[in-house]
C-alpha cells in the first residue's frame, strides 16, 4: 500500500508541502480529574503552516505544551520524523529542532535583544568547555558564525533599530517579534507560536502575520501556531486543526473548518436540536 | 603633608585590599543567587572545606584518616608524598565540582520550585553538613597553608612611600598577590559570563527558566556549573584566608563578612560584590583609624553591618541591585 503521509503538494500560492513531520495519534492529557486533551490526533506536514484555533479554555495551549515538552499526556504517542518521541524534557525537545514562543512572552528581561537571540543559537555551539574558557578556536569560530546567523534574523524581522536595547524596556508588539527572532535563529524544523498576535492591534497584528507568512516563504520553516481569532487564522494557514473543550471538532483546510457545523457551533453558541 | 592623613593613606589602602577578599567572598554568594535564587549560606563553610582539601592533599594526608583507622584497627595518616601546590590546587577543584555535582543531585533536584525560605534553611543544614565531612575526612586541627604565595612587608612600597613621604607604608606581599588574582578572576567570570555559550546560559537560567527552557537549555546542568564556580571562588577565598591566618573553623565565618558586603552590592550583580567588597573594606578601615579610638575600637565587628543598615534605608536593592519597580 502506498503511505500518503509522505506525498507532497504544492500549494495555489506555489509553496511545496511535504510530507508528514509530526504526529499525534490519541493524545489524553489529564490534570488531576481534570482532562484538557481527550484523544485527540493530527498531523503536522513539512513546511506548512498548521493553526490550532479554538474558544478560550479549549486546550490549545496545553496541546503546544505537549509538542514542546512541557507537558506529557497520559495517553497517545507523539511521532517526530518517523520515530515514536519518548517522554522527553524540553531542553531535549528543543535540542531536536523545535523551537517555541509563548502565550505570556518569556524573554530574558534583563538582556539587550541581540543576546536574547544568541541565546537561541546555543544548541548550534559544539565547542568544548576549554575553547570556551579561553575563548580559543572553535569557541570564536562559533561565535562569529552565530552572530552572523543572528544579524540576518535581525534585518529579517526589522529590528535592527533595537539590537542592543535591554528587552524588559521593549513594547509588547516589539517583544513578541524578538520572541520570534530567538526561536527563528535556531533554525527549527518546527516552529511553535503560542498566540503570536494576542493582545496586539490591528496594525501589529497585520506586522506579525506578514512575518509568520515571510518567514514561512523564505527559509520553508514548518509552523504551528495557536490563535483564538478566527479571522487572523484562516488566512494565513494551509491546515486547521479545530478544539473545543478538550476534543477535536474539525480538522482540514481553512474553508473546510469554516463550513463545519460543529465548528460554527463552537464558535457563534448555537445549538442544532 | 600631616602625619593623620599620610596613616590615613595607608588605612585606606590596606582597606582596599582587605575590601578585594570580602569581595571575593561576597561574589560566590551571588552567582548562586543570581542563577538558582539560593541564598547559600554554606558559601563560608565551602571556603573552609575547600582549604582543607587542598592543605589535605598537599600534605598527601590519608582523608577519612580517622575513621578508617577507627574501623579497621590500622594506624595510617599519610600516604607518604607530597603534592606540588598546582597539582593540589587542580585536584581541590575536582573535588568542589564532584560536591557540585552532589548538592545538585541529592538536595536542590528535589527542592525545584519551593519558597526562597526552604532553600535557605537546606543550605544552612548543608553548611553543618559539610562542616561535619570536612572533619571527618580532614581533623579539625588548625593547618598552615602555603601555596607558595608572597609574604611579609613589600618593601618596593615601603622604600616608595618612605622616599615621598619620609613615612614607608606597610603593606603585606599577600594582600597585593589576593588583590591580583581576585581581579584576575573576576575579570575571567565576566568574560566567561558574557562571551561563552555557559555563561550565556547561565545568565538566561538567572533570568527566566521557562525561557531557557525553550531554548535547549538544561536547568539541571546550569545549576551544577553554578555551584562549580562557586566552588571555585570558594577555594580561591579559602586559599587567600587560609595563607593569612591558618586553615580553621574561623574561616568559615567569613561568610558573615560577605552580608554587608551583598546589602550595600546587591545581592544579583557581580560589580556590585566588588565594589560593595572595597566601600566595606576601605570604610571599616578608615571608621576603625579615625573614631575608632574614641570608642574604644573593635569597631571592625559592627561598622560594616550599620553601613549595609544605612543602605538598607534609602537602597534596599543595593547599589547595583534591579531596581524594584512595584506596579499597581
Amino acid at each position: 500500500m502506498k503511505d500518503l503521509s509522505q506525498d507532497g503538494y504544492t500549494t495555489e500560492d506555489g509553496r511545496k508541502i511535504g510530507g508528514v513531520v509530526m504526529e499525534m495519534r490519541n493524545i489524553t492529557l489529564r490534570f488531576g480529574g481534570v482532562v484538557a486533551i481527550k484523544d485527540i490526533s493530527f498531523d503536522i506536514r513539512e513546511g506548512e503552516i498548521r493553526a490550532i484555533i479554538g474558544p478560550n479554555g479549549a486546550g490549545k495551549s496545553s496541546m503546544l505544551n505537549v509538542i514542546s515538552g512541557f507537558y506529557h499526556p497520559q495517553e497517545g504517542e507523539v511521532w517526530y520524523r518517523g520515530e515514536r518521541r519518548k517522554p522527553m524534557k524540553p531542553y531535549q525537545v528543543a535540542r531536536q529542532g523545535i523551537a517555541r514562543t509563548f502565550q505570556n512572552i518569556a524573554l530574558f528581561d534583563g538582556m539587550s535583544v541581540l543576546d536574547n537571540i544568541m541565546t537561541g543559537r546555543i544548541n548550534q555551539m559544539s565547542a568544548s568547555f576549554f575553547d570556551q574558557a579561553f575563548w580559543w578556536g572553535k569557541a570564536q569560530r562559533e561565535e562569529v558564525e552565530n552572530r552572523e546567523k543572528a544579524e540576518e534574523i535581525i534585518d529579517f524581522l526589522e529590528i535592527q533599530h533595537i539590537r542592543k536595547t535591554p528587552v524588559g524596556r521593549l513594547p509588547y508588539g516589539l517583544k513578541k517579534r524578538v520572541e520570534l527572532a530567538r526561536a527563528l535563529v535556531a533554525e527549527p524544523s518546527i516552529l511553535l507560536l503560542d498566540e503570536p498576535m494576542a493582545g496586539m492591534n490591528v496594525e501589529e497584528k497585520e506586522d506579525m502575520s506578514r512575518f509568520i507568512l515571510d518567514v514561512n516563504d523564505e527559509f520553508g520553516t514548518t509552523t504551528v501556531l495557536i490563535e483564538h481569532d478566527m479571522g487572523v487564522v484562516m488566512d494565513l494557514s494551509d491546515r486547521v486543526v479545530v478544539m473545543d473543550y478538550g476534543q477535536k471538532i474539525g480538522d482540514g483546510t481553512p474553508d473546510e473548518v469554516r463550513n463545519n457545523p460543529q465548528v460554527i457551533d463552537a464558535y457563534l453558541g448555537v445549538s442544532h436540536d | 603633608m600631616p602625619d593623620q592623613l599620610i596613616f590615613a593613606m595607608e588605612v585606606t589602602v590596606n582597606g582596599l585590599l582587605n575590601g578585594v577578599m570580602y569581595a571575593l567572598v561576597a561574589l560566590g554568594f551571588v552567582l548562586i543567587f543570581k542563577a538558582s535564587g539560593i541564598f547559600n549560606y554554606a558559601q563560608g563553610v565551602m571556603a573552609l572545606f575547600a582549604a582543607m582539601t587542598l592543605v589535605g592533599i598537599q600534605d598527601g594526608r590519608v582523608p577519612f584518616g580517622h575513621l578508617i583507622n577507627e574501623i579497621f584497627g590500622t594506624d595510617i595518616h599519610y600516604f607518604g608524598w607530597e603534592v606540588p601546590a598546582i597539582l593540589a590546587i587542580l585536584l581541590t577543584v575536582v573535588v568542589m565540582i564532584a560536591f557540585a555535582w552532589f548538592v545538585q543531585r541529592f538536595i536542590f533536584r528535589y527542592l525545584v520550585g519551593q519558597e526562597p525560605i526552604i532553600l535557605f534553611m537546606a543550605t544552612i543544614g548543608l553548611a553543618y553538613f559539610l562542616e561535619g565531612v570536612s572533619d571527618l575526612m580532614w581533623g579539625s586541627e588548625i593547618r598552615n597553608l602555603d601555596v607558595g604565595l608572597p609574604q611579609g612587608i613589600n618593601d618596593a612600597i615601603d622604600r616608595a612611600t618612605f622616599d615621598i613621604f619620609g613615612y614607608g607604608f606597610f603593606i603585606d606581599n599577600l594582600d597585593i598577590a589576593a588583590a591580583i588574582i581576585a581581579a584576575i578572576l573576576v575579570a575571567g567570570l565576566i568574560a566567561y559570563s558574557q562571551y561563552t555559550k555557559n555563561g550565556r546560559a547561565m545568565r538566561a537560567v538567572a533570568d527566566d527558566h521557562q525561557a531557557a527552557l525553550s531554548v535547549g537549555i538544561s536547568l539541571n546542568y546550569v545549576w551544577i556549573l553554578v555551584w562549580s564556580l562557586a566552588g571555585i571562588v570558594a577555594l580561591v577565598a579559602g586559599i587567600m584566608w587560609g595563607a593569612k591566618s591558618g586553615v580553621q573553623f574561623s574561616l568559615s565565618l567569613i561568610a558573615l563578612k560577605a552580608l554587608p558586603v551583598l546589602m550595600l552590592g546587591g545581592f544579583t550583580s557581580i560589580p556590585g560584590a566588588i565594589v560593595g567588597g572595597l566601600i566595606i573594606g576601605v570604610g571599616e578601615a578608615l571608621f576603625e583609624f579615625s573614631i575608632g579610638p574614641l570608642i574604644g575600637g573593635a569597631t571592625e565587628n559592627w561598622f560594616a553591618y550599620v553601613l549595609a543598615l544605612v543602605f538598607l534605608v534609602f537602597r534596599p536593592q543595593g547599589l547595583f541591585g534591579e531596581k524594584i519597580i512595584e506596579r499597581v
